[in-house]
C-alpha cells in the first residue's frame, strides 16, 4: 500500500514541476517566472522527503532545510530587486 | 513570562534558537543543550541593537486557540481554492478590496496579513503605510463588506485581544 | 483484526497522496489561470499544504520505522509555513509596482494600478454587480 502512495505521490510531484517549467518558459511577467521558480522549490522540498521514505533514511533533510531557506531568501532577494533597483539599501 | 535582564535581551528569541537548535541536531544530549544554550545567550546580544521593540504577549491562551482555528481555516480554503482551480465551468469573480486596519503594532500587522494569505480565498496584496489600510485580492467574492466583516470577527479582533488590549 | 501497523500504514498513504494531489493542484492552478494575482493563490496556499501534508507523513513513517519521534520535518513546515505568506506578500508587491494588467473580470480598483487605467477603454470595464 506504501509503495503504490509512494509512487502516486512522486507522479504528481512531478507532473506539478512539469507544469511549473511550463509556466516558468511563457510566462508574460517578470513576477510570473519567479513565483514558478519559488513553487518549483517548493515542490522540489516534497520530492526530496519523498525520496527520503524511499531509501529509507533521513541523510537528504538538512538538503530540504537548506532548499526552502535558500528558495525563500533568494525569492525575497529578487522581489526586492525588481522593486527598487538595489537589494541591499 | 522570563523578564529581560541584560545578557538575555530577548527572552522569546532565546527559548526559540534553543528549541530550533535542540529540532536540528535530533538530541537532547547534555553537550547540545551546552552549545544550545551558548548560542540562545549570545545570538539575541549581538542582535539586540537592530532589533525593533516587539509586541507583548498579553494572553498566550488565547494564541492557542487562535493557532488552532488557523489550522481549521487553512483546510477549508485549501479544498475552496482547489474546487475553483480545477472546476472549469465555474468562472471565479476575483475583486481587490480595501481593508482599513484597526491594529497598530507592525508585528501584528504582519501576523494579520500572513494570517490573510493562508485562509480563504484571500491574499494580502500591499499595505499602504499612509492610511493604515491593507490591499487585499480576493479569489471568489460578490461583495467586498461580507470579506472585511469576516475577516474583521475571525481574525483581527482575536489578534487585537491577544497583543494589543 | 487490523493490526496497529496496518492503520498506520494506511493514514501514511493517506497524506502522502493528499499531499501530492494539493501539491499538483496548486501548480495546475500556477498554469491555468488567467492573470499574476489569481495565480498567485495556487501556489501560495495549496503547493504551502501539499508539502506540509507529505512532511506530515513522512514524519508518521520515520516515527514508526526508528522507534523515536522525528521532529526535523516539524521544522521544515512551520519555516514553509511562515514564509509563504512572505514571498507571497513581496511578490504581489513586485506585480502592483510593475502595474500587470489584470483579469477583466476583476472588481474594485486599487490606486496602486490607477495609471494604468485612464485609458479610453475604462469606461466599458464590467460593472460592479456581481456575476450570475
Amino acid at each position: 500500500m506504501l509503495d503504490t502512495a509512494l509512487w502516486i505521490s512522486l507522479a504528481l510531484f512531478v507532473v506539478a514541476i512539469l507544469l511549473n517549467v511550463y509556466r516558468l518558459t511563457i510566462g508574460p511577467s517578470l513576477p510570473d517566472r519567479i513565483l514558478a521558480l519559488d513553487t518549483m522549490y517548493v515542490n522540489s522540498i516534497g520530492l526530496i522527503i519523498l525520496f527520503c521514505i524511499w531509501l529509507n533514511s533521513k541523510t537528504y533533510f538538512e538538503a530540504a532545510l537548506l532548499i526552502a531557506m535558500l528558495g525563500f531568501i533568494s525569492t525575497v532577494a529578487v522581489c526586492k530587486y525588481l522593486l527598487r533597483g538595489d537589494i541591499i539599501e | 513570562m522570563i523578564r529581560a535582564r541584560s545578557w538575555l535581551p530577548i527572552p522569546l528569541l532565546s527559548v526559540l534558537l534553543l528549541a530550533v537548535w535542540l529540532l536540528l541536531q535530533q538530541s537532547v544530549a547534555f553537550g547540545q543543550w551546552l552549545l544550545g544554550g551558548f548560542l540562545a545567550i549570545v545570538i539575541p546580544i549581538v542582535i539586540h541593537p537592530f532589533w525593533e521593540p516587539q509586541a507583548y504577549l498579553k494572553r498566550p491562551f488565547l494564541l492557542v486557540r487562535y493557532y488552532l482555528r488557523v489550522l481549521g481555516d487553512i483546510v477549508i480554503a485549501n479544498l475552496q481554492v482547489s474546487r475553483i482551480i480545477i472546476d472549469p465551468r465555474k468562472r471565479a469573480n476575483p475583486m481587490f478590496v480595501v481593508y482599513p486596519l484597526e491594529l497598530e503594532d507592525y508585528f501584528t500587522i504582519t501576523v494579520l496579513a500572513s494570517t490573510i494569505t493562508l485562509t480563504p480565498g484571500t491574499v494580502s496584496a500591499h499595505l499602504r503605510l499612509d492610511g493604515k489600510s491593507l490591499l487585499i485580492h480576493t479569489l471568489d467574492a460578490d461583495d467586498p463588506d461580507t470579506v472585511i466583516k469576516e475577516i474583521h470577527e475571525r481574525y483581527e479582533r482575536p489578534l487585537k485581544e491577544i497583543f494589543e488590549c | 483484526m487490523i493490526g496497529f501497523y496496518t492503520v498506520m500504514e494506511g493514514i501514511i498513504a493517506f497524506f502522502l497522496v493528499a499531499g501530492g494531489v494539493f501539491a499538483f493542484i496548486g501548480s495546475l492552478g500556477l498554469a491555468r489561470l488567467q492573470d499574476f494575482y489569481m495565480r498567485l493563490h495556487g501556489p501560495s496556499k495549496t503547493s504551502t499544504l501539499g508539502v506540509g501534508c507529505t512532511l506530515i507523513g513522512s514524519m508518521i513513517y520515520f516515527s514508526l520505522t526508528n522507534h523515536t519521534i522525528s521532529l526535523q520535518e516539524l521544522l521544515i513546515t512551520i519555516f514553509l509555513f511562515v514564509t509563504a505568506p512572505v514571498s507571497a506578500h513581496m511578490l504581489a508587491k513586485c506585480a502592483l509596482h510593475q502595474k500587470l494588467p489584470h483579469y477583466e473580470r476583476t472588481k474594485g480598483r486599487p490606486e496602486e494600478l490607477d495609471e494604468e487605467q485612464e485609458d479610453p477603454d475604462a469606461a466599458d470595464r464590467p460593472s460592479t454587480t456581481p456575476a450570475p
